[in-house]
């Protein structure tokens, strides 16, 4: 009887999951970022119905036309709708974020928790490779894989990918290393638990915090870069719409059509800024000793 | 120092050894026979001939990462395909443009970066660093080619004040060659400047917190002199070594500022490769890069330990 008197008057415990949502929710920078790429992954995934044009479709009569009523962000070199191809583009920054950004994880954490659980000869191996890759820039070794992948979209994912793959690693190893010497963890060998389930159940559930803020920064990153090897013509392949090659076609005609180059690079600017303001507000969040 | 300094030594030469097997691993993601890959279009056997003798491609995989280590521990990265020039001297020739560029741009993001870290520690949680928070995420968010596009349509087509592209020598006119890189210089040391203001900031709240600046007011010093001679000159310490360690993505930021500004250095070199299938050249460049890089490391490593007794043990 007395234990039910405790639970109905003492307010209800929150999880430390719960403890952090509320604090991400009351950090406006990063709820306004959150609207702002709710608000694009919106636009992607309804980008057929709301696309005003095909974003393919040419009008020799409708070249680099300045914004109207008919094409609101005007028309490009070839007479094609801006304003629909910002909309579609939106599915190739997004798609570039995420998808290059779960290669980075799915590779760099096994191969960080190893590298940090096993120690030894293991990790000597993977640090030292870590750091061969570390040691070539993001961009420039990004270029090189999809020069040699070959140009598309699909290659300069895993370019992209590939690429930020040793950050994770470094990332997990370390965190790894802080949280295995844990009494806990501890504890979990000396009753005999197998090093994979010690891995998988009580060293990984304490180490996703800053891997989830890591990622977040990382999509924000991952999209630049997208947008990057676009620009130079190593992602998204024309006609198909990508808010780096819009620049890159837009640089030749900042004199008489500004309006190409504004829109794609806004688009850029506002989703890359808002994935950032999420990662800062989430770091805060889930670290009780920030902020 | 001895010990500390072969230690140190001794642990790039296996970073250095992964990088070379990287770099030559490139070369097998090349889909199908890297010989076809390479002489493009035409596919005349005779260049295949001669491209599968001169990369040994009928030898077993380590034996050609034998015969291409032993060339780049010579300076010997191999042959541009396309220019037919040793591809060593194509990176000699369009280094020093780079290096203008990426020295310009660290000057600009160490003034802009310093200041405005120095200035939001400073007067913490008022208006100025409110501002320079925006200014860093800013920074941070925008794609360098895009803010190089917006200077040209504002600076160069509404205004007139700069050229939108080209480049001229130094050594041909000091004038118009500053002239061209104004613009570009400012546009790649952006996003180092927003990483620099963060680093400053945080590096200047921990030292303006410590025990020694307490005592250097309490004696009454004025507080210019505590913030410019007892704080910042602390501070500076590891941002000295952040900047030494920044200069890959200043690298990395240069290959998209030379294409929207049309400037002939390593950045044009490494795209213009890519698009002529000069994989020889994509190689070198990334190993060449990657090296500084490692250097810049060992340096700055050697720096901090110099100025910081504590490590000397």
């Amino acid at each position: 009887m007395a234990a039910t008197l405790v639970a109905t008057d003492l307010p209800r415990e929150l999880t430390p999951g719960q403890r952090a949502l509320r604090r991400l929710w009351r950090r406006r920078g990063a709820m306004v970022g959150l609207a702002v790429i709710v608000f694009f992954v919106a636009i992607a995934l309804a980008a057929p119905w709301i696309s005003p044009h095909d974003p393919l479709a040419t009008s020799w009569s409708a070249v680099r036309k300045a914004p109207t009523a008919e094409h609101v962000f005007g028309t490009d070199e070839i007479g094609r709708d801006v304003l629909s191809r910002v909309i579609w583009g939106a599915r190739a920054s997004l798609l570039a974020g995420v998808i290059s950004v779960t290669i980075s994880l799915l590779v760099g954490v096994p191969v960080g928790l190893t590298a940090g659980y096993v120690g030894g000869w293991t990790d000597m191996l993977i640090s030292r490779v870590t750091d061969a890759m570390l040691a070539c820039p993001f961009l420039i070794l990004a270029i090189a894989l999809a020069a040699f992948l070959g140009p598309s979209l699909t290659n300069a994912m895993v370019a992209i990918g590939i690429a930020a793959t040793p950050i994770f690693v470094r990332l997990t190893r370390a965190q790894v290393l802080a949280v295995k010497v844990e009494d806990y963890v501890e504890a979990a060998r000396a009753v005999g638990n197998p090093p994979l389930r010690i891995a998988l159940r009580h060293i990984f559930p304490n180490i996703v915090a800053p891997l989830i803020v890591q990622a977040t920064l990382a999509i924000a990153a991952a999209i630049i870069a997208e947008a990057s090897l676009s620009f130079l013509g190593l992602g998204q392949q024309p006609p198909a719409p990508s808010w780096g090659s819009m620049l890159n076609t837009a640089k030749n005609y900042v004199e008489n059509a500004p309006w190409m180059a504004i829109w794609p690079g806004l688009s850029i600017f506002l989703l890359v800024l808002s994935f950032n303001l999420l990662g800062d507000g989430l770091r805060d969040a889930l670290d009780p000793r920030h902020g | 120092m001895g010990s500390f300094l072969l230690k140190r030594l001794a642990a790039i030469v296996p970073t250095l050894f992964f990088v070379s097997v990287l770099i030559f691993g490139l070369q097998q993601l090349l889909p199908g026979d890297p010989a076809i890959a390479m002489a493009g279009e035409e596919r005349d056997p005779n260049v295949i001939a001669y491209l599968r003798g001169k990369f040994h491609l009928d030898e077993p995989l380590p034996v050609r990462y034998g015969y291409w280590l032993r060339g780049a521990l010579h300076g010997d990265l191999g042959e541009s395909v396309r220019i037919q020039q040793p591809v060593t001297d194509l990176i000699v020739e369009k280094l020093p443009v780079t290096l203008e560029l990426a020295g310009l741009a660290m000057a600009v993001a160490l003034v802009i970066g310093i200041s405005a870290g120095v200035a939001a520690a400073v007067w913490r949680d008022t208006r100025w660093d409110y501002v320079a928070n925006v200014f860093a995420l800013w920074g941070l968010s925008t794609p360098n080619f895009w803010l190089g596009i917006l200077m040209i349509l504002f600076f160069s087509v509404k205004l007139g004040w700069f050229p939108a592209s080209g480049y001229v020598s130094p050594s041909e006119n000091l004038g118009e060659n500053l002239a061209g890189m104004v613009m570009p210089a400012f546009v790649l040391g952006n996003a180092l400047a927003a990483v620099l203001m963060r680093h400053t900031r945080s590096a200047m709240l921990q030292v303006m917190a410590s025990d020694y600046v307490r005592t250097a007011r309490a004696k009454g010093l004025d507080e210019k002199v505590v913030i410019l001679r007892h704080a910042l000159r602390n501070a500076l310490v590891p941002i000295i070594t952040l900047t030494a360690l920044q200069f890959g993505e200043l690298l990395s930021g240069a290959v998209l500022t030379e294409q929207v500004f049309s400037i002939p250095g390593f950045g044009k070199l490494i795209v213009d490769a890519v698009f002529n299938r000069d994989y020889s050249v994509v190689q070198g460049v990334v190993l060449f890069t990657a090296t500084v890089y490692i250097v810049l490391n060992l340096l700055a490593d050697l720096a901090y330990f110099a100025v910081n007794p504590r490590m000397r043990g």
